[in-house]
């Protein structure tokens, strides 16, 4: 082989080592809902379009919790990219555990995010999670029912008026209950409806100095006006109902109303699994007239864990996964009502997107909760539906413990605010506020 | 003599041993079932029994979603691979135990058995650290050996229960015989002791093929068995029962099979020296 031809043959192997060991494959541990299955169908076109493979590891959300809280902590670098919500964001962040993501591509458009988002994901100025979705909470109800009450719902009601309406749609023999919510215990689960109804109550968490307020009116109200609505006109056994059981019980028509998350419109609109597809109208959460509403703000969002070997190609994921031409990627494939919601304003701009009958009510609801000032009062922490510090997950879930079995009659509702009191100023002067 | 039994009393026994079968195995019966339904009949109410639309296509999604035969791989080389390497290490010691016992063997019994009482999550930290140092996380390695370490005191027990049923005299004859150790255990203990043998290594590989705190919290993608699969179909914002129960019926499908035909080796290894 003369000298030239050997020159040329190395070439072109170091070139072929170099392309084999930029392709790299990464690990992405996410959520099994219908965005993230969708991401999942679609990553053919990232590996197209970059040569990087990816492995997904798809999990129930609260094991993934728990799944990915114990690689990070323990800097297990199991996962080149986590699918985390916005209660993770800024704690994980405060600890250092998330790159930040300041130096995305000016064709990113990070003024393009919904500012409730970018301010929910992000410490000090900082973005730590681009979202890939977001949600807030609506009322979703059957416009036949409330027809049939003599009703016509505004597009902004009080809670008084969802209270009035819900007992007359309320027909317990023909099994239709006028208004279905969250009872089941959990931080994720009535703790979520609850803290963000105590929002349109007046009521708050903490007051500035961290001290509980659930000894204050403003609860008492919240957790009597709910458990009288719910014995009046909820289902039976809802102290056992999550988003699922009332998901359920909406789409086979027994629910008049129902409070919960945004995404569910695309649910019970749905004629292949909702006996009431046609029936359904949105309206914003309720409110008491103090200025704020009972809608939460939540999402999902790609974050890379400090310490992965794979920064850059977790970056082009990133970039790939929440910018706007996925989303019109998806809309050539899927359709418009199968776009990511909630995460950018272009979307909402979009004439095609605006003919999506829940659209717009989502992003007003999303648009009208604050996770920086969610109560009425002044308040420390950060987070509509939850406060974002390390402790609030587990003093929620027993909180939530206590509020389930007063909504199930097991005790009354100011014994279970005074339990709440109690532990949660224990908890709190544990953990040395 | 046999105690004379009715011919009503036989029927009734039947009944009620038939009643509460069919009680236990309900729920399987019905994750099954839902498995064939769409998602909108898999929660209609009043539920539907057998009268549906028989469909596959929960089953063509689920293939479609996940690599199942890659998911099935690691929970027969996870599962198998503990149980043997369990029976390797728990036949030697539970011979000890039985054969030639110390003033302390009870309390080693007893303490073998306590570190059972802990839960799991107590010790996720340390494991999992320990995993990072070896780096054996999401491995397969690293797997077969933390379930046969959290089996290996009920495999130890099993064994230890059927071997104190053997007359050491036989034991005691083969020396004689001049066999060695090895051959004592390995061409008179094993072949004796085979139904209590078979009885623990199925027990064993049913119990690791279902575990699912270790499974799920030490894999990502590349050592992740059936549980994980499973985990993957799980959904609480969204109503995916029938993917879910196919998912499931898949994931379960080959233990069933397995308990299936060998219930009776199971049977007779879990009664064996019940009656004296």
């Amino acid at each position: 082989m003369s000298l030239k031809n050997a020159f040329r043959a190395a070439t072109a192997l170091s070139v072929l080592a170099t392309s084999a060991a930029y392709a790299e494959t990464i690990t992405i541990a996410t959520v099994n809902n219908g965005d993230m299955i969708r991401m999942q169908g679609l990553t053919d076109d990232f590996t197209e379009k970059t040569g990087h493979e990816v492995e997904w590891v798809t999990l129930e959300e609260n094991v993934l919790r728990q799944r990915v809280t114990t690689d990070i902590s323990a800097r297990g670098g199991q996962f080149d990219i986590m699918t985390i919500g916005m209660y993770e964001a800024p704690i994980w962040a405060k600890n250092n555990w998330l790159v930040p993501l300041d130096d995305l591509p000016a064709e990113y458009d990070v003024d393009d995010l919904l500012p409730a988002m970018r301010g929910g994901l992000s410490l000090d100025g900082t973005l730590y999670a681009a979202p890939f979705y977001g949600e807030s909470s609506m009322i979703m109800y059957r416009t036949d029912l409330m027809e049939e009450a003599g009703l016509e719902m505004p597009d902004a009601p009080t809670w008084e008026f969802v209270a009035d309406a819900a007992r007359k749609m309320t027909d317990k023999d023909n099994e239709i209950y006028g208004i279905c919510l969250r009872g089941k215990a959990g931080w994720g689960e009535n703790m979520a409806f609850l803290t963000a109804t105590a929002n349109s109550f007046g009521a708050r968490w903490f007051d500035e100095n961290w001290t509980p307020q659930f000894d204050s009116e403003a609860w008492s109200n919240t957790l009597n006006f709910y458990i009288d609505l719910m014995n009046e006109a909820g289902p039976p056994g809802a102290s056992n109902n999550g988003f699922n059981e009332n998901l359920s019980l909406f789409q086979q028509g027994k629910c008049g109303m129902w409070i919960d998350a945004t995404v569910a419109a695309s649910f019970v609109t749905n004629p292949d699994d909702s006996t009431v597809a046609d029936k359904v109208g949105f309206a914003l959460a309720p409110d008491t007239g103090l200025g704020k509403r009972s809608n939460w703000l939540w999402a999902w969002a790609l974050a890379i864990p400090a310490g992965t070997q794979k920064e850059d190609v977790a970056k082009e994921f990133i970039n790939w996964a929440t910018s706007k031409e996925y989303i019109e990627l998806v809309a050539s494939k899927e359709g418009w009502a199968n776009v990511p919601p909630g995460a950018r304003t272009s979307l909402y701009e979009n004439a095609n997107y605006k003919d999506i009958p829940f659209a717009q009510m989502t992003l007003d609801s999303i648009l009208s909760a604050d996770p920086n000032n969610p109560a009425v009062d002044p308040v420390p922490y950060v987070g509509v539906q939850f406060a974002a510090i390390p402790e609030f997950a587990g003093i929620a879930t027993q909180v939530g413990q206590e509020f389930s079995a007063a909504l199930a009659g097991q005790q009354s509702a100011e014994e279970a605010l005074e339990k709440a009191q109690a532990l949660t100023v224990d908890e709190m002067e544990a953990a040395g506020y | 003599m046999a105690r004379a039994v009715t011919p009503q009393r036989k029927a009734l026994n039947t009944a009620i041993a038939w009643g509460i079968g069919l009680l236990i195995f309900f729920p399987i019966l019905w994750t099954i079932l839902t498995s064939f339904k769409t998602e909108a009949q898999a929660i209609s109410d009043p539920p539907v029994f057998l009268f549906f639309d028989w469909t596959l296509e929960n089953y063509s999604v689920v293939q479609e979603r996940s690599d199942y035969m890659r998911f099935l791989w690691n929970s027969v080389i996870i599962a198998g691979g503990s149980t043997i390497l369990g029976i390797i290490i728990a036949i030697p010691a539970a011979w000890s135990m039985a054969f030639v016992p110390s003033k302390r063997t009870k309390d080693i019994l007893l303490w073998m058995l306590s570190t059972k009482m802990l839960p799991a999550v107590g010790v996720l930290y340390p494991i999992y650290l320990i995993f990072i140092r070896m780096g054996i996380l999401d491995t397969r390695l690293g797997l077969v050996v933390v379930l046969m370490l959290i089996n290996l005191p009920i495999i130890v027990w099993m064994l230890y229960t059927y071997f104190r049923e053997i007359p050491g005299e036989i034991l005691e004859a083969a020396r004689m015989d001049g066999a060695s150790l090895k051959e004592e255990i390995l061409y008179v203990l094993t072949p004796m002791a085979m139904p209590g043998i078979a009885s623990t290594l199925l027990l064993n590989i049913i119990l690791a093929w279902n575990e699912a705190f270790w499974t799920l919290n030490l894999t990502a993608a590349k050592a992740a068995p059936l549980t994980a699969f499973i985990a993957s179909y799980s959904s609480p914002e969204g109503l995916f029962y029938a993917k879910l129960s196919a998912a499931s019926t898949m994931a379960i499908a080959p233990i069933l099979i397995l308990g299936w035909f060998s219930q009776k080796q199971l049977v007779s290894g879990l009664t064996f020296g019940a009656v004296k």
